[in-house]
């Protein structure tokens, strides 16, 4: 079973990441299980929000909110503390979205705005951290994504997020 | 059959669009909002060929919906918490006018403290309003029990409305593979509604009329053999359903592992499959334990419960509910049936979940070690005094 912790603000779409990373689980396999939610509650525009990836296989029964993930995600870097490592399974990874260093090996760091900007021309930085995963989350190969990018998001701007996508897979970091 | 990635309630509105409802009458509430909106949408778009009944209240959306029933419509609707409760003046109207409405009940909180978040006070609290009252497991069973209850609730035998449950948020609000029937394998299975049972201009008849002291007892009577009656249309029905979907369930209950079991947590909703996966994980430490899901609790599955139970050594209620000032009103239902039979080992019962509180296995672990101490009693779960 993999575990995945996204973190994010209201309207920076760390469910929607979420979603697509377990929905991208579920077409991978017949066998393969996944379930997607986010932390519930009144949705507000830039407060903290955390979601949910939990991939298994066979049943997938505990609906619980993951309290130790195999990789946690920030989407904003004004998230992450060093609260973050207690968060970490052994052997975890974060990933976190900054124009900052940090130097530590559990952490990978992207410079998801330059890179939304750049593509999206918006600073919405989910699908690009969603790429940047997958760099160290081998279970999701990127052409796994493809069709839950197409099925879940709307035809005029998924083929701009799947470029997003393979655009931070591939930087160099 | 396609297979999407939905929540709880978008799987639903999925069922009730395949079930081909006349009119659908709905005031919104959190966490219900989600399946009307995806219904409002289907209708807007013309995929789905219904009235949509915008009103102003629950106490409204049932009222038409009883309306609509009563003219032979195939009625929807959908409610949660604080709107079911509105709503309550209405549901034993629908019930004892034998109108076959299908309602959603998003279970959630009660107030106050004011909370939107899941639990299960809201049906229970209407466990005797008439209706016939599911609970699913995950979004697939959703999607099926809409199909289903039509199914059931319009069967000339039972003749009563149905309301299913779905867990606030840990089921309305998580997203997880749903295989999507299409339209015509769901036309299918399901029939269209034909009545008597409504306003006909070439057949004029009296309905919702008044029942005295001399025949008001065998009205009441056969309302109750409506709803017993279910029992066997539940059963063909779900073979009818494995026949034309593949998928097969259980009647009004589900087991796992309870063959040789010595302890069950007997539950229901979403925290079967918590309780299940628990199981397996004991199962692995040679613990001899199982899980009993209630998927009906009217009719309630005394006799399936009683012969599920023989030779075990303890049972466990876990609900998101508590009767205040009794106990949780779905471990008083298993203990009256268990008081029908020679079952005499330890019962209690586990409160947790309320207002949305997260249940993790540990906690369900910890159930389990309580049941082998023998207690029996009300406990509330993680409970911080």
């Amino acid at each position: 079973m993999y575990e995945i912790l996204w973190h994010g603000r209201g309207g920076q779409g760390a469910f929607t990441a979420a979603k697509l990373l377990s929905a991208a689980w579920t077409f991978k396999a017949d066998e393969n299980k996944a379930l997607a939610f986010p932390s519930f509650g009144p949705e507000r525009r830039g407060a903290p929000v955390r979601a949910f990836s939990r991939l298994g296989s066979g049943s997938l029964g505990d609906r619980s909110q993951i309290k130790k993930a195999d990789y946690v995600v920030f989407l904003d870097d004004t998230l992450f503390d060093e609260q973050a490592y207690e968060e970490l399974k052994e052997n975890g990874k974060i990933i976190l979205c900054t124009k900052e260093k940090v130097n530590d090996d559990r952490v990978l760091c992207i410079d998801g705005q330059k890179i939304a900007l750049d593509i999206l021309k918006r600073p919405i930085t989910n699908t690009v951290v969603l790429g940047a995963l997958l760099k160290v989350f081998n279970a999701i190969k990127i052409e796994d994504l493809k069709p839950a990018v197409q099925k879940l998001m709307s035809p005029k701007i998924a083929d701009i997020n799947l470029e997003a996508i393979r655009f931070a897979y591939e930087e160099e970091v | 059959m396609t297979k999407e990635f939905l929540s709880g309630n978008e799987a639903f509105a999925y069922g009730v669009k395949l079930s081909r409802p006349h009119v659908i009458s709905a005031y919104p509430i959190t966490p219900q909002t989600t399946v009307v909106e995806k219904l409002a949408t289907l209708v807007e778009k013309g995929e789905l060929k219904a009235d949509f009944i915008h009103v102003e209240s629950e106490h409204s959306a049932l009222s038409a919906a009883i309306g609509a029933s009563a003219v032979g419509a195939r009625t929807f609707t959908a409610t949660s918490s604080q709107g079911l409760l509105y709503m309550a003046e209405c549901l034993p109207y629908a019930a004892g006018g034998r109108f076959p409405i299908v309602m959603m009940n998003a279970n959630r909180s009660t107030a106050l403290p004011w909370n939107i978040y899941g639990d299960q006070r809201d049906s229970l609290t209407l466990l005797d309003s008439g209706w016939i009252q599911a609970y699913a497991k995950d979004a697939q069973e959703a999607l099926d029990l809409a199909l289903m209850s039509f199914y059931i609730a319009e069967d000339k035998r039972v003749a009563t409305p149905v309301m299913v449950n779905l867990d606030g948020f840990t089921l309305t609000h998580t997203y997880e593979a749903v295989e999507v029937p299409s339209d015509d394998e769901a036309e299918g299975f399901l029939p269209d509604y034909e009545t008597d049972n409504k306003l006909s201009l070439e057949e004029p008849k009296n309905m919702a009329f008044t029942a005295g002291p001399d025949t008001n007892t065998e009205f009441k009577y056969k309302e109750h053999l409506g709803v017993l009656a279910a029992r066997d249309v539940i059963s063909e029905c779900e073979g009818r359903f494995e026949e034309y979907f593949g998928r097969k369930y259980t009647g009004l209950v589900e087991q796992y592992r309870t063959e040789d079991a010595e302890y069950i947590v007997i539950t229901l909703g979403t925290l079967y499959k918590s309780v299940c996966e628990c199981v397996d994980k004991l199962r692995d430490r040679n613990r001899k334990v199982g899980c009993l899901r209630l998927r009906y609790l009217r009719p309630f599955p005394k006799t399936e419960l009683i012969e599920a139970l023989k030779g075990v050594k303890a049972v466990g209620v876990l609900e998101k509910d508590i009767s205040f000032g009794n106990e949780g009103t779905v471990y008083t239902n298993v203990c009256s049936a268990l008081q029908q039979s020679s079952f005499n080992q330890p019962c209690s019962n586990y409160i947790a979940g309320l207002g949305g509180r997260d249940v993790p296995l540990s906690d369900i672990e910890e159930i389990f070690e309580d049941l082998e101490r023998e207690q029996n009693g009300v406990h509330f779960v993680g409970l911080e005094e």
